[in-house]
């Protein structure tokens, strides 16, 4: 360490590797459904995909977590994004690719990927 | 990248009841799962609630579980881990609502008043990883200081924040290192007290265990403001989990460079080095701390000079205890006026305080300077356990008082506990029912001053023993009023006259106690009587005949025959034989024996 800014480098570098535990202020949630229903389905590589994307653009207000079965297990792997004040919106047949995208659009820019949707899938 | 953190809490009192099973156990069945790519176990510093340990919390979500068993561990992850389910009967019931949502940890009675600032790391880092601290802005502020501030700005920024010694007297730390900075000298030294001896504090043994890094950047940061270039840590060698990660801190911080020659590519060198003590309670005294470093024989020395003057070697040396120096880099960070925005005026910032005794939530916990003693009993601490009335608290160890329920109201700060007759001391608080008896309380705490007085000056030496022996004469049932008289005059003898603050301070809770339950003394005296029921001698046992069914299960019982009777009639107790050791009331069926 020979100077303060490799110092800061350093900092900035592990950050990502301990930002989920300060959960406690964030205004959006991603929550991936991990019942054997999703599993079976291939939800763990999506909820990794999501973590990895949220870590990497260092999207301070987005905590990824997990819930159980949903009750539509034909859509799974099923994603939930939850927003203060916003209605929910449910992406189903999810992969890994879909994720990164729903992270680009939906929670980078607050737009949400309509394609991937329940309300598209009918 | 890991999705989900499982934090194990790996203090002592969490490793005491096997967390370090837990550990293992998660460990193992994450590897069984397919899971230990995703989902990193961490063993942290001490959550505080130690009443509830062991205790693991799972991120993102921050679940906090709750008195886990390795029996418990493969559901947690089969559940939680594996399909998102978090197992609600292992969560502390606080945080699960009744509609079964659950809410978050800052939400619970016990951590929503808190301000976390010398704990702010505790139960968040991996103490052992460097690189965790530095996540968290570790060494920034040790950074901001070499590169961006001059030493005498250090010591004013310590002197604008208003912080004060947590260890006890609460002397301004900024204006210890500005002294020491004006004396000039080839050689300076900055020492760390972790001899934490009050019965029932523990609060430096978790900063140390779970953010020992804190502690290094600190001690560096006021050897930077005096001149100093050597550090020392006096650490109780009854502290092996804290001692070991303080090593482990010590060579990471080395090796990247943040002890040693030139930090930060200055000229400024410091290094650190630990110096285990024997565990006597008068090595906390700054100048028998600096006496047991030198290699000597752990005895205080009058004052003046003082240590900022002539401490360590016969050098300038400013001594600041654990908890004080765990404040110092987020005070460099965030500025004096921050600080100063939390506590009362002549208190600033927040204190520790290791709740124990009569308290639901036992555990340490951190609270702006200021906080009534009624928000830490009974909202922060849950109240006292089985519906007791509280009687009154005790502060600041062998060296404090009392606090009595009258005075629950009592914003707690430095001047406000002095006042009324305590002190801050290091932060014990020992909550104290209506089953206590103040004058056995007082009792206790001057027996272990008797035990712990170094013996160097004889109004310690031997005004503490008398002063015990006329508690041991009141306590059974031998003591006159006069006594009462005698215990006044003899303390406050010893505090003008003994050498350091043991002594000075050891009859304090017979006076805070004699102050303010002064009819207890007076029912051990006139009327032969324990109020409380505790002081053995001065109880009677006695069979109520009414009650009695005579099953003869307490003559059976007693140890040395006191009880007597014919069998389906009342049975006697023979008072002059009775030793009072409670066995036949813990045996009666029927509640026919009573204690007066």
């Amino acid at each position: 360490m020979k100077s303060l800014a490799e110092l800061t480098a350093l900092r900035d570098k592990m950050k990502h590797t301990v930002s989920a535990r300060e959960a406690a202020h964030d205004s959006k949630r991603v929550v991936v459904g991990m019942a054997t229903c999703g599993i079976a389905a291939g939800a763990r590589p999506v909820l990794n995909a999501f973590t990895e994307e949220v870590a990497k653009e260092n999207l301070d207000d987005v905590l990824v977590t997990q819930t159980g079965c949903i009750g539509i297990c034909q859509y799974e792997p099923v994603v939930e994004v939850f927003e203060q004040d916003k209605e929910k919106v449910t992406y189903v047949h999810m992969t890994p690719e879909k994720a990164r995208r729903v992270v680009a659009e939906h929670l980078m820019k607050g737009n949400p990927v309509v394609e991937y949707t329940i309300g598209a899938a009918k | 990248m890991f999705r989900s953190h499982v934090m194990i809490c790996a203090g002592t009192g969490c490793t005491s009841s096997g967390s370090d099973k837990i550990a293992e156990a998660f460990e193992a069945e994450l590897k069984n799962v397919s899971l230990e790519n995703e989902v990193k176990v961490v063993r942290t510093g001490c959550f505080g609630l130690c009443a509830l340990g062991p205790i693991v919390v799972i991120y993102p979500e921050a679940s906090f579980y709750s008195r886990v068993k390795a029996e418990d561990v493969k559901e947690i992850v089969d559940e939680h881990l594996l399909k998102g389910r978090p197992v609600t009967r292992l969560l502390y019931d606080e945080t699960v609502a009744d509609d079964n949502t659950i809410k978050s940890l800052d939400e619970t009675d016990f951590y929503k008043k808190q301000v976390r600032i010398a704990l702010r790391n505790c139960g968040v880092i991996n103490p052992e990883n460097i690189d965790e601290y530095i996540a968290f802005d570790g060494y920034q502020a040790l950074g901001k200081a070499l590169t961006e501030m001059k030493p005498a700005d250090v010591i004013q920024t310590m002197l604008d924040s208003g912080l004060r010694g947590r260890g006890g007297a609460g002397f301004p730390t900024g204006l210890k290192w500005k002294f020491a900075a004006g004396n000039a000298s080839d050689q300076k030294y900055v020492c760390c007290n972790a001899d934490e001896g009050d019965p029932g504090a523990f609060m430096d043994r978790s900063v140390l265990e779970g953010d020992p890094h804190v502690v290094l950047e600190a001690m560096a940061i006021a050897g930077y403001a005096i001149g100093a270039t050597q550090g020392y840590i006096y650490v109780r060698a009854e502290y092996p989990i804290a001692v070991h990660r303080l090593q482990i801190a010590i060579e990471q911080a080395r090796e990247y460079g943040l002890l040693g020659n030139n930090i930060f590519g200055t000229d400024f060198c410091f290094d650190v080095d630990i110096k285990l003590g024997a565990g006597a309670f008068v090595c906390g005294e700054e100048t028998a701390l600096m006496t047991s470093i030198e290699g000597k024989r752990g005895e205080p020395r009058p004052r003046p000079p003082f240590p900022a003057v002539k401490g360590l070697f016969g050098k300038p040396t400013i001594l600041n205890n654990v908890e004080t120096l765990a404040n110092v880099p987020r005070i460099i960070l965030n500025g004096a006026e921050w600080f100063g925005s939390m506590g009362t005026e002549k208190s600033k910032g927040t204190k520790v305080f290791a709740l124990g005794g009569k308290i639901k939530n036992t555990g340490l916990v951190e609270i702006p300077m200021g906080t009534t003693l009624r928000t830490i009993v009974e909202e922060i601490g849950g109240g006292i356990p089985d519906g007791k009335k509280f009687k009154a608290a005790q502060t600041g160890g062998p060296s404090g008082g009392c606090i009595p329920a009258s005075l629950i109201d009592t914003p707690i700060d430095y001047d406000n506990l002095i006042a009324i007759g305590s002190m801050m001391g290091s932060g014990g608080l020992i909550v104290m029912d209506e089953d206590t008896c103040m004058v056995d309380i007082a009792k206790f705490f001057l027996e272990f001053t008797v035990d712990e007085s170094c013996g160097k000056c004889t109004p310690c030496r031997v005004g503490t023993k008398r002063l015990l022996e006329l508690l041991e004469k009141i306590t059974s049932g031998n003591g006159e009023m006069e006594d009462l008289d005698k215990i006044n005059e003899l303390a406050t003898f010893i505090k003008a006259n003994s050498l350091c603050g043991l002594g000075q301070t050891a009859p304090n809770p017979v006076l805070s106690t004699m102050r303010y339950f002064r009819d207890e003394y007076e029912a051990h005296i006139i009327d032969k009587r324990c109020p409380a029921g505790v002081c053995k001698k001065l109880l009677t046992y006695h069979i109520d005949p009414a009650k009695c069914k005579g099953c003869s299960l307490c003559a059976k019982n007693c140890p040395v025959g006191a009880i007597s009777g014919e069998i389906r009639s009342p049975f006697t107790i023979d008072t002059s034989k009775c030793i009072k050791c409670g066995a036949c009331m813990e045996k009666c069926k029927f509640g026919a024996i009573s204690r007066k």
